[in-house]
């Protein structure tokens, strides 16, 4: 690691103020987990917003307590000299409404039962995140943000921050997102939730009375979620055929590396994720669709924007492929707004927005130099 | 006689004279973005590069411009019909396979499209040619094995094309080897021609 923002800590900000949700429903008060990278400049013009995606947190950057393994998972891209440089921004990554690092969400106590919200959490759309971080944001007294930035569904945050708040961002930075589901997405998703809630340690999503969690259900969706987010050609370089053993075992133990390595992955998010939240974000994700107003049309969902956008794709991802995010390009075109794309040629999937790729870092260093430069000009 | 880059500057400099201020333009190839940087200084233009090479959009990003990465062999799928003043394809031409799709889709995503292309018929070529050497000039630097260009065209080849398929030139300048303007005998002493045409 060359450099890195070091240890960090969490921090967490009270909301009293009624959110109204795009369901219909609305939450009395809650709370919002976030961490922050830099030092904010007196104008507060330097402030970059990265959104995260479905298993993610608020943890962007650096480390707790000097431990390597708690790496935050967009280190490689955030941190002094990085392509995002906290020596010139000042960044914030913050935990999602109905998340579960913190930030308020379904395993979290609601102060009216003093029970965990479960099943009684509302659902939470991207629309109802823009509008939470942007709560966040004017507590921390930043006006506009000079960026807001993320991959995957954290890019549709991005994507909807320009069409909610267009005057309070000046950039985009869209990563291997797409403007909405196809069937084929939300039918992954589908598989996911039937798993956890099929599982029958669920109870209707109220199982932390039972002290237990659907833990086989959560696995299975997660490996699930992990597919997808993997090319065929990694998986055939990473794993290929290999067999953990010599010899085939003739039973349904783990013959092959790759349900060993798919296990372990399940396993471990199992542990660390709750599974009301794993439902409503894919939720959120089958949901996002800024079009819908507009009869479809993506470009007149823009009309509004004002922004300046960075899309990048990544030839392998077949979970957003890049003509997902032509699409978006196309409409910003369509509205005459400045925008950049680039298709990454790269052989590891959607997680390709994840790692440190010389030609996409890159990119993102020299959009980040112009934004700089209008920060330093402005 | 002038280097390629020599050419590159005044082949901008002529596509400038023909462009509105204020105008949207689309370049086509637009490699480092600088000739968008040099309309937007000059013409206070707006617009985007079209690309293929991830370099070339890294030196577009970094100069300020709008790039989109796509291969324009593939057509310009993603730009509505009249979406821009201008269309340029700006020494290219002579590289493209798709020259028809190519030609149709500009003229289909412009109100006009500038082109322009070093000239096979310029007198040099042709002595090279007639004592049996593939030609290669400052305008066509590079040898037969090497080169990336697969349609080389005169300034007539190109004006025949244009009355064929219903293209209507709105005008041409033609420079010579050493950047002057070439007014007589302009498919012999021409070097580079740039075109401003639409739909006839």
């Amino acid at each position: 690691m060359i450099s890195s923002v070091g240890d960090v800590q969490p921090q967490t900000l009270n909301f009293e103020e009624p959110l109204l949700l795009k369901c219909g429903e609305s939450i009395s008060k809650y709370e919002l987990t976030f961490e922050t990278y830099g030092t904010l400049n007196t104008e507060k013009t330097n402030a970059v917003l990265v959104c995260h995606a479905l298993n993610a947190s608020h943890h962007v950057a650096g480390t707790y307590n000097g431990d390597e393994k708690t790496l935050g998972w967009w280190d490689n891209l955030i941190g002094p000299g990085k392509p995002l440089d906290t020596d010139r921004f000042f960044v914030i990554g913050v935990n999602n409404l109905g998340g579960c690092h913190g930030s308020t969400g379904p395993s979290a106590i609601n102060p009216v039962t003093n029970e965990p919200w479960g099943s009684a959490f509302p659902m939470v759309t991207v629309e109802d995140w823009v509008e939470t971080q942007a709560r966040l944001a004017t507590k921390l007294g930043i006006g506009t943000f000079a960026a807001v930035m993320g991959g995957s569904l954290g890019g549709m945050q991005a994507l909807q921050w320009t069409i909610d708040q267009p005057d309070r961002l000046k950039n985009a930075v869209i990563v291997a997102a797409a403007p909405k589901l196809s069937a084929q997405n939300i039918a992954f998703n589908e598989v996911a939730r039937q798993a956890i809630t099929l599982d029958n340690q669920f109870f209707e999503g109220d199982f932390y009375q039972h002290k237990v969690i659907p833990r086989n259900g959560l696995k299975i969706a997660r490996m699930i979620g992990h597919i997808t987010y993997l090319s065929d050609d990694t998986m055939d370089v990473k794993f290929g055929r290999a067999l953990r053993k010599d010899a085939l075992k003739f039973n349904f133990d783990t013959d092959f590396q790759i349900e060993s390595y798919l296990r372990y992955q399940g396993d471990k998010f199992a542990d660390t994720f709750d599974a009301n939240t794993y439902l409503r974000i894919t939720k959120a994700l089958d949901y996002f669709d800024p079009a819908a107003k507009f009869s479809g049309n993506l470009a007149d969902s823009l009309r509004n924007a004002k922004a300046n956008y960075l899309v990048i794709s990544f030839t392998s991802d077949w979970r957003f492929s890049p003509g997902r995010s032509e699409e978006i390009v196309e409409a910003l075109v369509a509205n005459k707004l400045n925008v950049s794309y680039a298709e990454i040629d790269s052989p590891n999937g959607h997680d390709a927005f994840l790692m440190d790729e010389p030609v996409y870092h890159n990119l993102i260093s020299a959009y980040f130099e112009r934004i700089w430069d209008e920060v330093r000009n402005a | 006689m002038l280097n390629t880059n020599k050419i590159k500057r005044r082949d901008y400099e002529i596509i400038t004279t023909m462009i509105h201020n204020d105008s949207t333009v689309l370049d086509l190839g637009c490699g480092d973005g600088s000739l968008l940087q040099h309309l937007t200084k000059e013409r206070n233009v707006s617009g985007y590069g079209v690309e293929k090479d991830h370099r070339n959009v890294l030196a577009s990003l970094s100069n300020g411009v709008n790039v989109i990465q796509s291969d324009l062999e593939q057509g310009l799928s993603g730009f509505a019909d009249s979406a821009f003043d201008y269309v340029i394809l700006s020494l290219t031409l002579q590289a493209v396979h798709e020259t028809e799709t190519i030609m149709n889709e500009m003229l289909r995503v412009g109100s006009e499209v500038i082109v322009t292309f070093p000239n096979f018929g310029l007198w040099r070529h042709r002595v090279q040619i007639f004592l049996g050497q593939t030609p290669i000039s400052k305008e066509l630097p590079h040898q037969w094995y090497d080169t990336p260009n697969v349609h080389v065209l005169t300034i007539n080849d190109f004006e025949k094309y244009c009355s064929n398929h219903d293209v209507c030139i709105r005008e041409r300048i033609v420079i010579s080897e050493n950047g002057q303007m070439v007014t007589t005998l302009p498919n012999l002493l021409g070097a580079v021609a740039i075109y401003r045409f639409n739909k006839g």
